[in-house]
């Protein structure tokens, strides 16, 4: 038993348009919680109420293929950041190792400044490259946290190993590190290394815990219940050879 | 001049190359137009690459103007511009720039994947300092049974752990490695979605 790429794009996309419509304003529809969601909102609140600076990495996975859906998130939740904390004295800064997502995030900055009002405040350095290889992106982001620059860093995109050396940094410099990817073992990485590692999926749940709209929430839920179809599928297909030649099958 | 229909125009040419794109994913005879926008993309995200580097350059170059650390951007500086500049006149097969790259980037990027080694490893000591729950645990247990089934202590091999233990560990983790990969493949088709919906726009239309 098998579900075809075509059918599951169809079914997700139905799934998408149905949450958008149905069940959006219903109370008891919540999220379970995620910690490291709950402690990135702490620690938003309390750069804005300090004065201090977040950094939101972006990682080096580039535009050009899946990857690019993990570095949507980051951009994502830069938007977020942004909104509430552009106006501090030390605004969200946006770090990245490849050049497309560079411009992606100073657009996302300016975009939001514009919204906010305060257009005059946006620096283009806000949003940079700090490395266009990997290893050299996460050297050029270490500056950052060691010079106690950052009160916490969000590496939310397609990292590689070189993120063990970013959130060791923010390790000995005591600063709050959350971070997911769509590598595994970036995520193994995380795990050890980070305050609050997402794991899996849950990095796509970005935008749903971050409140930034309605089709996130929608996502999600169609996310969530793709996965029960396919667990459904899989337990099926596991169990149906016990089945074979009984009756229940004839 | 800011006409105001920006952000539209780039929100329905967004969703519009995306939906080709699927499309032609879909129904066989597209192949070509695929290919078309692929290479425009590809193009565009070379010129990207090249505003990454002036990006790097400027904030660098702000860092010595304003005296924030100016030895390090400095040589950062020099650096870039000489290599830039013999890769522009010998091309990146070059002797100089080949030169460059093993004795230079190859070494240094190595000497920053061994520090990251004694970076994981005081990483998972501070880990299971801090977190002496179940899933620590687990992930410390783990860790130091994959370590001995995939290596033998002091060249004694224990046959209990390559044999035995080790094979259920591997079995074990493939399955979760599948799992979280299902869930990385929703995640990614549902982010692709919500893009071609205009639900969400990265590019600040």
């Amino acid at each position: 038993m098998s579900i075809s790429p075509e059918v599951l794009v169809a079914l997700a996309l139905f799934f998408i348009l149905l949450f958008s419509v149905w069940g959006r304003n219903n109370p008891r529809r919540v999220f379970r919680s995620i910690k490291a969601f709950k402690e990135l909102q702490r620690n938003i609140e309390l750069s804005v109420e300090d004065g201090s600076r977040l950094q939101i990495g972006l990682g080096s996975g580039g535009l050009l293929g899946p990857q690019s859906a993990a570095a949507f998130a980051g951009l994502t939740l830069l938007r977020q950041v942004a909104d509430i904390a552009s106006d501090s004295d030390q605004p969200p800064i946006a770090t990245t190792g490849d050049g497309a997502l560079m411009l992606l995030a100073q657009d996302t900055l300016r975009s939001t400044y514009r919204r906010l009002g305060i257009r005059e405040q946006f620096n283009s350095k806000l949003g940079r490259v700090t490395g266009l290889t990997p290893f050299s992106h996460a050297a050029g982001a270490l500056p950052l946290i060691l010079d106690r620059s950052v009160l916490g860093s969000a590496l939310i995109g397609s990292y590689g190993n070189e993120v063990g050396l970013i959130a060791g940094a923010s390790q000995r410099a005591n600063g709050f590190t959350t971070g997911g990817s769509d590598r595994l073992s970036t995520q193994a990485i995380l795990f050890a290394a980070a305050d609050e590692p997402l794991i899996g999926e849950e990095i796509y749940a970005t935008g749903a815990y971050t409140n930034a709209g309605a089709a996130h929430q929608a996502s999600l839920r169609s996310q969530d219940l793709l996965r029960w179809i396919l667990i459904a599928l899989l337990i099926i297909t596991a169990l149906a050879p016990l089945f074979e030649g009984s009756q229940i099958v004839q | 001049m800011r006409t105001g229909i920006r952000a539209p125009v780039s929100t329905a040419v967004a969703i519009a190359v995306g939906f080709l794109v699927l499309i032609s994913l879909l129904i066989p005879g597209l192949e070509d137009l695929r290919n078309q926008i692929l290479n425009w993309a590809i193009l565009l995200a070379a010129i990207a690459l090249l505003l990454g580097l002036a990006n790097l350059f400027q904030v660098h170059f702000n860092k010595v103007r304003d005296r924030e650390k100016p030895v390090y951007s400095s040589i950062l500086l020099v650096a870039m511009l000489v290599t830039f500049g013999l890769t522009l006149w010998q091309g990146s097969q070059g002797d100089v720039p080949k030169w460059i790259f093993n004795n230079l980037q190859l070494p240094i990027e190595t000497g920053l994947m061994a520090v990251l080694a004694v970076s994981l490893t005081i990483a998972a000591a501070r880990f299971f300092q801090s977190r002496s729950d179940l899933m620590g645990f687990v992930f410390i247990g783990a860790l130091f049974i994959a370590l001995l089934a995939a290596a033998p202590v002091f060249g004694l091999e224990l046959p209990i752990f390559t044999q035995v233990v080790g094979p259920i560990i591997n079995s074990l983790s493939i399955s979760a490695a599948r799992g979280l990969l299902i869930g990385v493949g929703l995640g990614t088709l549902a982010t692709g979605l919500r893009i071609l919906l205009g639900a969400d726009r990265p590019y600040g239309g």
